[in-house]
């Protein structure tokens, strides 16, 4: 006797379940979305990397043409403005909103060239730091604890006071600085990582010590060194425009923003939008940064949500 | 006139739709007895006796047609006037004696705060006092002890010490919390009778949320049988454990391990506490209840006198036992 | 308690060892002939050059100047200023209580504002309150405090005139520098209106050099109270009848205060970073300034050894808060 051949209870439209969960992009950005802040700071930041991009297109006039006729000239909507500079002119009478705009692209690129130099060293020393925990280990993390001793700012003064200042030098000095969080961060995440049982899988398939690193290991811990790039991001611009301020960092003519600042402070009691608008600037986009922060770090991490 | 009277008390959290955790709890103790509140997680035992000491916090709310402790209705008075008679004539002790003490504090500065708080007893007299407490509760070393952090003393130690604080302000009610719960065998039974004498020595009366049956039936005057928030039985001790009248308590009952020896499995109650999101409309029971009927499906029972004991139940059991 | 300081105490002397060896190789990282760096000049004079490399201890192989240099610091030996010509120590501590008496006005500042904005917010969670703080906190962050400063120059001291725009004290007043703080110093004087005036000129400068530690304090407190507020030893203390400032302040806030306390030591670092910083806004005669001119002047001892200073300070200043640390919680005490 043949028992009869179950009929097919599953209707053809029924699909696999697990097809149903969204792509880990989507569901990353229904987490991101969910912080009004971070989609704030996402959208500024989107503003100024595209006024950095097009920078000679955007910008009314050019960063370091001199207009002998309107020196401190007020905003445009104070008496005195014109609409010919939207934002004022400087005590030179170069345009303020051309030389913002032409700052964005600096310090944007301070930012991203320092973070890239400090990330990649520092996820190497890290890496290390962690794989060989007898001697090397604790050497390199002595010697971030000096490091991490000095202040940062202080330590990138002294680092710029012997390099001498400069655009290169800046760069350098910032990534130097940021360079024990990394680390830091990357050896811990590592640590932790090493007693998980995919790892012990991977040594016992036989994975070679670069490919334990780098393929098995790594890439399990990268969501606080997001997170850590973008908060050092936002410390590097406002680094940089401390440096600049202090005449350590970028020198003028160029229109970086802490430069801008320093050169404006004589006229403090005269014109007022050379000292805020720059200032401001730098304080709208750090505080972007900062909400983005926020949000990849409860979209990525939800363990690192209280800290700090 | 009984000294904890309590009347149809409702405590929800979240607004007046929200499902009620307490729900139409009528309770009452008598000075100097030993009520055992039983029932499983989540039956709203605890939050009772939360909401009594004021202890609740929004979003959560109370109601009850009466809540009078000590002919007080403890509903009505002010925080400072609540903060008056809570930690001196009602005191409490809680579950896991590990977290329930301040890490940064001695035992005996704890103890102590309660004896300046209710007493007005300070330095010296203070002091002495909170010694002769730890002595009460049969601390070895009482004197050492006083300068000891809570993370130096064991769980049996650190119950001990909550114990004191409790009954430092001469509580008329003193609430114990599944106070045995969180320690080791062992010691479980010596905590008990530390209650149960302190209990007789003083004339106060305790209340004490369990889940232990066997520490019901060998201290308890009167038990109430908790269940989704209502009480589902309320009867003298030695009655309701030989004729249980609600299905639920026999089935409590039947879970004891004891009573199945000889049997292939445990006996248990099939099922889980009802939650928000699935209370039934008729008695709360019914769902799992082996004898539910019909109309136990429509219609809620109240709580009402039967043979033996108060039951909220259509069909009680054991009822031609005389 | 002794043991665990000891124990705190052996950690740090690595430390120390590895920032003299950052200030040591600092100076001679310098890119070209040191001498004709310092002397800012090209093509020395060759015997001039010599004397110099002779007197600055460079032709020495590098281990033995290394030796050297620690065992000048052991006698206490900071080297001189090349432009005053007077001791680096001295020289440090004539302008260190400045930079102290700002760094302490700033972190009281932060310190009560902050708790009591982190302790309101925490009880208040999800209010327009909280919300605020946490907003003005982000700010607060993420604020470059040398704009800042100029900003409060402008409004208060340019546009209302309520605070002077620089310095530690009118110049019309001449203070006898006993302890080097101006408002104790003003006080011990019979100068009328002196103390006042100090505090008038110390009031923006440590506003500015708190906002920072100010946000994080404000943060990290409204997170820790957060936390501790869900303990069960909160809820012994409310049904001990306690008053709920007792509940909140005693029980809660000491416990709350453990992880606080902590960043009001990583603060600290910020806080002198900051100073170089405020002190040059508002010039305000202490370490920061100092160093920032010197670094101008080319004056490497003062660089040299004056970060050496500051490092020193910061790791004592770690090293104090761990045993407050230590002292607030007693689970750390009596780790074995």
């Amino acid at each position: 006797m043949t028992s009869p051949i179950p009929k097919s209870v599953t209707p053809p439209s029924v699909v696999d379940q697990s097809l149903l969960y969204p792509s880990p992009y989507k569901e990353f950005w229904q987490a991101f979305s969910r912080n009004k802040g971070a989609v704030a700071g996402l959208a500024f930041m989107c503003l100024v990397v595209f006024c950095a991009l097009f920078a000679p297109w955007v910008a009314p006039h050019n960063p370091s043409e001199q207009y002998r006729d309107f020196l401190l000239t007020p905003p445009v909507w104070l008496e005195g403005g014109t609409w010919q500079f939207i934002l004022g002119t400087d005590e030179l009478g170069r345009d303020l909103l051309s030389r913002l705009i032409q700052g964005a692209r600096l310090s944007l690129l301070i930012g991203l060239s320092s973070v890239v130099m400090s990330l990649i060293p520092g996820i190497l020393l890290g890496l290390f730091a962690g794989f060989f925990p007898q001697i090397l280990g604790p050497s390199i993390m002595r010697l971030m604890d000096v490091m991490l001793a000095l202040p940062s700012l202080l330590l990138a003064v002294a680092i710029v006071a012997i390099l001498g200042p400069g655009l290169i030098n800046t760069v350098i000095a910032i990534a130097i600085v940021s360079l024990p969080s990394y680390v830091r961060l990357t050896r811990a995440a590592v640590m932790g990582e090493l007693n998980r049982d995919y790892v012990t899988a991977a040594r016992l398939a036989g994975a070679g010590l670069p490919r334990l690193m780098f393929v098995t290991v790594l890439p399990n811990c990268m969501a606080p060194l997001i997170v850590q790039a973008t908060l050092s991001f936002s410390s590097a611009i406002l680094d940089a425009a401390a440096l600049g301020f202090l005449g350590l960092g970028v020198q003028p003519p160029t229109p970086e923003w802490g430069t801008m600042l320093a050169s404006a402070r004589d006229y403090i009691e005269r014109a007022w939008w050379v000292v805020s608008l720059p200032g401001l600037t730098i304080l709208l986009s750090v505080l972007a940064i900062n909400l983005m922060g926020d949000g990849l770090r409860d979209a990525l991490d939800p363990k690192l949500k209280n800290a700090a | 006139m009984s000294l904890l009277q309590i009347n149809n008390l409702n405590v929800r959290f979240g607004d007046a739709n929200a499902v009620p955790v307490v729900d139409g709890l009528d309770l009452s103790v008598d000075a100097g007895e030993i009520l055992a509140i039983v029932g499983e997680s989540g039956s709203g035992k605890s939050v009772t006796m939360m909401a009594l000491m004021g202890l609740i916090e929004a979003p959560g709310r109370i109601t009850a047609d009466v809540l009078d402790f000590a002919g007080t209705n403890m509903l009505k008075l002010s925080g400072r006037q609540r903060r008056k008679v809570v930690g001196k004539d009602i005191a409490m002790v809680f579950q896991d004696p590990m977290t329930a003490l301040n890490p940064s504090y001695t035992v005996g500065y704890q103890i102590e705060e309660v004896l300046r708080q209710h007493l007005g007893l300070k330095g010296k007299a203070a002091r002495q006092r909170a010694l002769e407490l730890l002595k009460k509760v049969e601390i070895p070393a009482a004197e050492s002890r006083l300068d000891a952090y809570p993370h130096q003393l064991s769980g049996g130690m650190s119950q001990r010490v909550a114990i004191a604080m409790a009954i430092a302000g001469e509580p008329k009610l003193l609430i114990a919390d599944e106070p045995t719960t969180a320690l080791d065998v062992t010691i479980q039974a010596q905590i008990m009778e530390l209650l149960v004498n302190l209990q007789k020595e003083r004339n106060m009366a305790l209340i004490l949320i369990t889940h232990d049956l066997a520490v019901v039936a060998e201290t308890a005057k009167r038990v109430c049988v908790m269940y989704a928030g209502q009480a589902v039985e309320v009867g003298q001790v030695p009655e309701l454990f030989d004729v249980p009248a609600h299905p639920y308590s026999e089935a409590l009952l039947a879970a004891i391990p004891e009573h199945s020896i000889g049997a292939e499995r445990l006996a248990t109650l099939p099922g889980i506490v009802p939650g928000r999101y699935d209370r039934p409309q008729g008695c709360l029971l019914s769902p799992r209840c082996p004898y539910v009927q019909e109309n136990c499906r429509r219609q809620r029972p109240p709580l009402d006198p039967q043979a033996h004991s108060l039951v909220r139940c259509f069909y009680p059991l054991n009822q031609e036992v005389a | 308690m002794l043991s665990f300081i000891a124990r705190r105490l052996g950690l740090l002397i690595p430390t120390f060892f590895g920032i003299t060896l950052l200030t040591f190789a600092l100076i001679r990282l310098i890119p070209g002939d040191p001498v004709e760096v310092m002397m800012g000049e090209r093509r020395v004079d060759p015997e001039m050059h010599a004397q110099a490399m002779e007197r600055l201890g460079l032709n020495k192989p590098l281990p033995a100047q290394y030796l050297d240099y620690v065992g000048k610091l052991a006698q206490g030996d900071l080297g001189e200023s090349l432009r005053t010509r007077e001791s680096v120590w001295n020289e440090f501590l004539t302008l260190f209580p400045a930079t102290l008496e700002l760094a302490m006005a700033a972190l009281l500042f932060a310190g009560v504002i902050g708790l009591l904005a982190g302790v309101i917010a925490a009880l208040k969670r999800g209010s327009l309150f909280d919300h605020g703080v946490m907003g003005i906190s982000l700010a607060g962050y993420s604020m470059p405090i040398f704009w800042w400063g100029l900003i409060l120059i402008m409004f208060f001291s340019v546009s209302l005139g309520w605070t002077p725009v620089s310095g530690r004290i009118d110049l019309l007043y001449d203070i006898e520098p006993k302890t080097g703080f101006m408002l104790i110093d003003t006080l011990l004087s019979d100068e009328e209106g002196a103390f006042k005036d100090a505090l008038m000129h110390l009031i923006l400068p440590a506003i500015v050099l708190g906002t920072i530690p100010l946000a994080v304090i404000a943060r990290m407190t409204r997170s820790s109270m957060l936390e501790v507020l869900r303990e069960d030893y909160i809820r012994t203390a409310r049904a001990k009848g306690l008053s709920p400032s007792r509940v909140v302040f005693i029980h809660g806030l000491r416990n709350a205060l453990i992880p606080v306390l902590t960043v009001f030591g990583l603060q600290v670092g910020t806080l002198l970073a900051g100073a170089v910083l405020t002190e040059t806004i508002f010039s305000w005669p202490g370490i920061g300034k100092w160093l920032i001119e010197a670094i101008g002047a080319r004056d490497y001892p003062v660089v040299q050894n004056g970060i050496l200073l500051i490092a020193c300070l910061v790791i004592l200043v770690n090293f104090v808060v761990d045993i407050l640390y230590g002292l607030a919680n007693p689970r750390i005490r009596h780790q074995r």
